[in-house]
């Protein structure tokens, strides 16, 4: 921590938050807030003659509401930078007749109200995602009386109770009479592992928590009774096993069972209820405290910086690896890496070892200096462009510069280009060529697809980073769905070009499926906006010719949704059978006719 | 880059097609030869064949050898997912003097042989149509020239645990600038909070 801290090319921002980021790979443009310190943060040497009389008296969140702070504080003795921070909703404000006893007291002056949030802009070329967990909150498990009954606690409160620097100086004691419990329970997987409360994942991290945490009470007090009830103990990294084995050596008793109920006796002690799965008998345990092993949970603000960076989660809410194997810690956004329990639980070593491998994949990527960008780029050819601005309007990118009253055609910059193709779809005038995803070869294949046997055929058009990589996630989890449908993939669902769809139903297509990234999570910051709206505008145009507008489905499918590719395929099958011989037919002659 | 409209009308194309069988991932539910054998009669295609392992050594020099041999401008491999091996592929292309761009895979693998295990007939028929569409999407590729393009030498590491303080530390010591966000008063995160840890039971901070 301090090595970071004090690191000459290491500008660490703390209260800040990413606000926005623009550019690409190479070049990112940062927008961060710095929210105010109110103390000046070289200048603070953490005295702590502020904190000493400031009258304001909080719940401490490092110790997990176990001991207090006070409105001016240090989070703890070793952070970095050490400087104190004034929590503004708490303080009584700069106003001497209110209080300003921080400001009286303070030699150096660091403390400042004058103080505002601060914008800071930063250029980079490469970006590490690495926002971390939260850890689950069991008071929904109201079967284990969280929050109801003082002496259970949750793992990261027992982890500050016995920790040294704690509020108890390391000595473990019961909540409610400061007593040292003899008897101590822990449950497993609580938020963990359950298909009702919490992820239905291991969260890694809690056996293995909770084997140390048996080690640390035995040390303090060997004659302690330690309990922990368990579903199964996955010691499965290196040393592991060895902990596991070293505590059963030291009498901690392992139950398998999970409890099914705990309640508090008269003097607070807890009574625990579970069905011992090994001796298959209902047993009662009383205990003198109990720890609950919760799992982890992506950060909160992930969501926020998904959508803000063009990222895929997993139906877990953690981010989705480029590849679960091969690129491990790459996002599929060039230039974004993946570091810690953002992309899954995960063990400090675990952390360390991928944070890492992300600093190496960021380093291969920067050290040249440049980059070579894919040429999958739209080109404009201006003897057909008529300047009217619709591939500018489109571009999520503004990438596309046209003069519309002067008539100057338009004109893309292709470095800030990323190759969505929705220009190309969207220009009335086929006046622009999409690089390797060209009018004239994405038709080609939807002719080779329908050249026989169409009738039979399910014309499926994806996009690469949410529903082919769907298709292909499908694939590697042996998904089964019927073999008739055949996939185009293009960068973009917002490539898709209306003419494209009316090629596959003039070549007897019975159904087309466009499918994309979900609202929100479009590679191509909106694109696929548009292509929702070319999909109403043609199934309008469907109903005015008389076709079955239900012929065209849109579908959002992410990478991680491969059950949902399998079933969207199903049912496009189904909908496949209910079209007519005749239907098709009618289609084929009506859009045979010059002008659709 | 070469205009497109001049390049689609360009001499008739040289396709060769390989169809992999990736040991049995393919082979076992696709019948590969057949496919083959079928992509051989397609319209362009100087040459197709089946091979063990096209992404291996020995089964990446078979292709470059058929490449020079049949003096082929464009490849069509039929085998697992372009989001897998397109890069491996590119780079083979690069190696027998073909731009890059003048390659089109198809997906026999993670959507069609591991989706229709049961369905032998249907999987081979697909993996057929989608070898016929990548020849004639590979017979109108045109060469693309890749740009270079300038690069700012500066990471943007967002959260201060002990994931992002490596990842800093580690691109710090190798010379690059680290802004380093986080939302908390200090950096730390989780692990400032713990006590010893396994498996070494040793300090966190």
């Amino acid at each position: 921590m301090t090595d970071a801290g004090r690191h000459p090319r290491i500008k660490v921002l703390t209260l800040s938050e990413v606000k926005d980021v623009s550019g690409h790979v190479g070049d990112f443009d940062v927008r961060i807030i710095k929210h105010a310190r109110y103390v000046d943060e070289s200048a603070c040497t953490a005295c702590g003659e502020c904190a000493k009389v400031c009258p304001v008296v909080r719940p401490d969140e490092f110790n997990m509401g176990l001991s207090s702070r006070k409105a001016i504080y240090s989070p703890f003795p070793q952070a970095v930078p050490s400087a104190y921070a004034v929590n503004v909703d708490e303080c009584l404000g700069h106003n001497p007749a209110v209080c300003a006893k921080c400001v009286e007291v303070c030699d150096k002056q660091c403390i400042n109200f004058h103080m505002s949030d601060e914008e800071i802009h930063e250029k980079v070329g490469s970006i590490v995602v690495a926002t971390g967990l939260s850890p689950y909150d069991p008071t929904i498990n109201d079967e284990y009386g969280y929050t109801r009954f003082e002496n259970v606690l949750t793992s990261l409160e027992f982890e500050r109770l016995v920790n040294a620097g704690g509020p108890t100086g390391g000595e473990v004691i019961r909540p409610t009479d400061r007593k040292k419990p003899k008897r101590i329970g822990f449950i497993q997987c609580v938020g963990s592992r359950s298909a009702q409360k919490g992820g239905n994942y291991c969260s890694n991290i809690c056996c293995m928590n909770t084997i140390k945490s048996t080690l640390v009470l035995k040390e303090h007090d060997p004659d302690c009774e330690v309990k922990v009830f368990y579903i199964d103990i996955r010691a499965f990294g290196k040393g592991f096993e060895d902990l596991y084995s070293r505590s059963r050596r030291l009498g901690v008793q392992y139950i398998r069972g999970l409890p099914g109920s705990v309640s508090e006796t008269a003097d607070k002690n807890l009574s625990v209820a579970v069905e011992n799965t090994v001796s298959g008998k209902l047993e009662i345990h009383e205990l003198d405290m109990l720890v609950l092993a919760v799992g982890l949970l992506p950060d909160p603000g992930t969501q926020k910086l998904q959508e803000m960076l063009g990222l895929q989660l997993t139906p877990d809410g953690f981010y989705l690896e480029a590849h679960p194997k091969l690129l491990p810690v790459d996002a599929a956004t060039r230039g974004v890496f993946y570091a810690g329990c953002a992309e899954g639980p995960k063990d400090i070593k675990e952390s360390v070892t991928q944070a890492s491998a992300a600093a190496a994949r960021a380093v291969r990527l920067m050290h040249k200096g440049q980059i070579t960008s894919e040429p999958i780029t739209s080109l404009v050819l201006e003897e057909h462009c008529k300047a009217c601005g619709k591939c500018a309007e489109v571009c999520p990118y503004n990438a596309i510069t046209v003069d519309v009253r002067k008539k100057i055609p338009a004109q893309v910059n292709t470095a800030s280009c990323a190759g969505c193709g929705t220009c190309a779809a969207e220009c009335p005038f086929g006046a622009i060529v999409m690089n390797h995803f060209t009018d004239g070869q994405i038709l080609s294949q939807v002719d080779a697809m329908l050249a026989e046997n169409a009738r039979d055929k399910v014309v499926a058009f994806a996009c690469n980073w949410c529903s082919y990589a769907g298709a292909d996630y499908a694939g590697v989890s042996r998904l089964q769905y019927p073999a008739n449908v055949r996939l185009i993939r293009t960068m973009c669902s917002g490539r898709v070009d209306e003419k494209f769809i009316w090629e596959a139903f003039a070549k007897g297509a019975p159904v087309v499926l466009v499918s994309g990234c979900h609202i929100g999570d479009c590679h191509y910051i909106d694109a696929n906006h548009w292509t929702e709206k070319r999909v109403a505008k043609v199934h309008k145009k469907m109903e005015k010719l008389g076709i079955r507008a239900e012929r065209l489905q849109l579908a959002w499918i992410s990478a991680a949704e491969g059950a949902r590719f399998a079933e969207v395929m199903r049912r496009m099958e189904k909908l496949r059978q209910q079209v007519t011989e005749a239907e098709i037919a009618f289609t084929k002659e009506i859009l045979s006719k010059p002008k659709k | 880059m070469t205009e497109p409209t001049k390049n689609i009308q360009a001499a008739a194309p040289r396709i060769g097609v390989f169809v992999c069988h990736c040991g049995a991932n393919i082979g076992k539910v696709v019948d590969v030869a057949a496919v083959a054998e079928a992509a051989g009669k397609m319209e362009g295609v100087v040459v197709a064949a089946d091979i063990g392992y096209a992404c291996s050594e020995p089964g990446q020099q078979e292709i470059k050898d058929y490449i020079a041999e049949h003096n082929l401008d464009r490849v069509v491999i039929g085998s697992c997912s372009p989001r897998l091996h397109e890069p491996t592929f590119r780079q083979m292309l690069i190696s027998s003097g073909l731009n890059p761009y003048l390659l089109e895979m198809a997906n026999l693998r993670e959507q069609c042989s591991w989706v229709h295990m049961n369905d032998s007939e249907g999987a081979t028929q697909k993996a057929m149509d989608l070898v016929r569409m990548a020849v004639s999407r590979a017979s109108l590729l045109y060469a693309l020239e890749e740009e270079i393009l300038p690069l700012v030498k500066r990471t943007l590491v967002i959260g201060g645990g002990v994931a992002g303080i490596q990842a800093a530390l580690d691109l710090a010591d190798n010379g690059y600038e680290v802004v380093l966000v986080e939302r908390k008063p200090s950096i730390g995160g989780t692990m400032a909070q713990l006590d010893k840890t396994f498996p070494t039971m040793d300090c966190s901070i």
